[in-house]
């Protein structure tokens, strides 16, 4: 499903890669956290399976796609196939919750008949029945999540990835989040996150892999922060 | 839903920055109307040249006491000479029909002068009138000639001043359309700027990258074709109140310039203008939105 062979990421004028060799393998329905402190090289493995970076050396391959060696056009036709959440959720401002998860069909051409019955669902899905047509800012930090996992879960992706999605969110609303990761997983799609929220990764008990200065240092399954 | 969307966001566009995009159409309107005025006069010249080609003689005046014989030979060696498409003789009498006629507002000059004191002359068409200097070179020594006068010297005067001006227009469109392309990759920029998080999430989610372009692109298009507008609507009032207005009987001496020749300027200036406005638009994209 989802393999790092020997990837080493440099980024230009660093003195030391921010990945070094790191060979990883995650099956179709896993749910993986990858933890380590800042500048561990964590959200370097995001930007790689979304290919917004290609490695240094060695192969990323992501829903069986080699995606290191992809082709820029041929990158959208990928991204289709991988959900991502972010720290920041990245919702549009001026579109209610609605719009925002439609918004993501419509600009990979689907028609909006097709929105209207899909975008209903998945908001109920995530636990936002009722305020579909509310804006961002009139929305909580958690719920503003919940229309980012909304938006990326919309397409059934095969991959989610959530880089730190609890990183600005309080313990209780958290712990909210991670239980619709939880069910997106259940559903069949295979989940990857980036984090360093200790109480999570202890509470969840799932395969756990730990990077220091750009290697894997442990891989766990039901592992804890350590 | 996709086309009301890109068409939705291009208006959008063109409005949150209208200052820039009414700098980009005017710069964009200047640029293309030289450029229409090169145009016109391009096809003005060729039509020019054309007509005062075919028609343009060598006039061979002869001195007033050339004999007979002289005048035969000269007769004959034109007849023969192969540059020489065809000829004919003028006489005195000829000559004094030609001045009456042209002076004929001037009763007392036509009086002073009778057909003993203008000169007979030959009127020599040449199969190439850029030849005209061996015409010259071949017959200056003969016997009986007072002087070659090519009425092309006096054309190629006008034409050195049509082309100049030609040069200036279409250098003067250059450098504006330079200026109007900077002015197209800044409004590009910006907007795509504006959109960032719009451009964010459709590269998240995997939109295709025409789809991403295409809003900035039409934006960009649309300017064009403003200014290509506003370019022919400056070029008919130019025809309109300038060519057809005081400077009437200069365009007249040469050849009109008819609303058809500026009529064909309008899809040049339409493509161009698009076509820059594209092209900019999207090399500049290229550069902004890496995927």
């Amino acid at each position: 499903m989802i393999r790092l062979e020997r990837v080493t990421k440099t980024y230009p004028k660093a003195a030391r890669p921010a990945l070094d060799a790191v060979d990883v393998a995650i099956e179709k329905g896993e749910f993986v956290f990858f933890i380590g402190p800042s500048g561990s090289g964590k959200s370097t493995i995001v930007k790689l399976l979304l290919r917004e970076i290609t490695p240094t050396k060695g192969r990323v391959i992501v829903n069986n796609r080699d995606v290191s060696s992809m082709r820029s056009w041929r990158i959208p036709a990928f991204r289709r196939t991988v959900g991502c959440v972010f720290q920041d959720f990245r919702l549009l401002p001026n579109r209610t919750a609605y719009e925002n998860v439609a918004f993501a069909l419509e600009v990979i051409g689907k028609l909006q008949a097709v929105a209207r019955r899909v975008v209903p669902e998945v908001l109920e899905l995530v636990g936002l029945g009722g305020k579909e047509h509310r804006y961002p800012h009139e929305l909580s930090g958690g719920e503003q999540q919940r229309v980012a996992v909304a938006r990326a879960f919309v397409n059934r992706p095969l991959v989610l990835l959530a880089d730190e999605p609890t990183g600005n969110l309080d313990p209780d609303t958290s712990i909210e989040i991670m239980r619709l990761l939880d069910r997106i997983n259940r559903t069949g799609t295979t989940v990857v996150m980036v984090t360093h929220d200790s109480n999570i990764v202890n509470q969840m008990r799932r395969r756990v892999i730990e990077i220091e200065n750009g290697r894997v240092v442990r891989d766990q399954p039901r592992g804890v922060y350590g | 839903m996709r086309a009301r969307y890109i068409l939705s966001e291009a208006a959008l566009g063109l409005w949150r920055n209208v200052t820039m995009t009414v700098a980009m159409i005017i710069t964009m309107a200047v640029s293309l109307t030289m450029l229409g005025a090169g145009g016109i006069m391009i096809m003005q010249v060729s039509k020019v040249e054309d007509l005062y080609y075919r028609d343009i003689e060598v006039s061979i005046f002869l001195a007033p006491d050339i004999t007979d014989e002289q005048r035969a030979a000269l007769d004959q060696a034109l007849a023969a000479d192969p540059l020489v498409s065809d000829y004919y003789f003028e006489s005195q009498e000829d000559a004094y029909e030609k001045f009456r006629d042209l002076f004929a507002d001037q009763p007392e000059l036509v009086e002073a002068v009778g057909p003993e004191s203008l000169p007979e002359s030959f009127r020599v068409h040449l199969h190439d009138p850029e030849q005209y200097q061996e015409i010259s070179d071949r017959y200056a020594t003969t016997e009986g000639i007072s002087e070659i006068v090519d009425q092309a010297e006096l054309v190629d005067e006008i034409f050195a001043i049509l082309g100049a001006l030609q040069t200036m227009a279409l250098a003067g469109s250059a450098v504006m359309g330079i200026a109007a392309m900077m002015l197209v990759g800044n409004v590009i920029q910006v907007a795509a700027y504006s959109k960032r998080r719009e451009v964010a999430v459709m590269k998240l989610v995997g939109a295709p990258n025409w789809f991403i372009q295409i809003p900035f692109v039409l934006e960009a298009v649309v300017a064009g074709v403003i200014g290509a507008l506003l370019a022919f609507g400056g070029l008919a009032a130019g025809k309109a109140f300038l060519i057809d207005g005081p400077l009437a009987p200069l365009t007249n001496v040469l050849t009109p310039v008819l609303w058809s020749t500026v009529l064909q300027m309008l899809p040049l200036l339409l493509a161009v203008g698009a076509g820059v406005s594209a092209v900019t638009a999207w090399i500049t994209l290229r550069f902004y939105l890496r995927p």
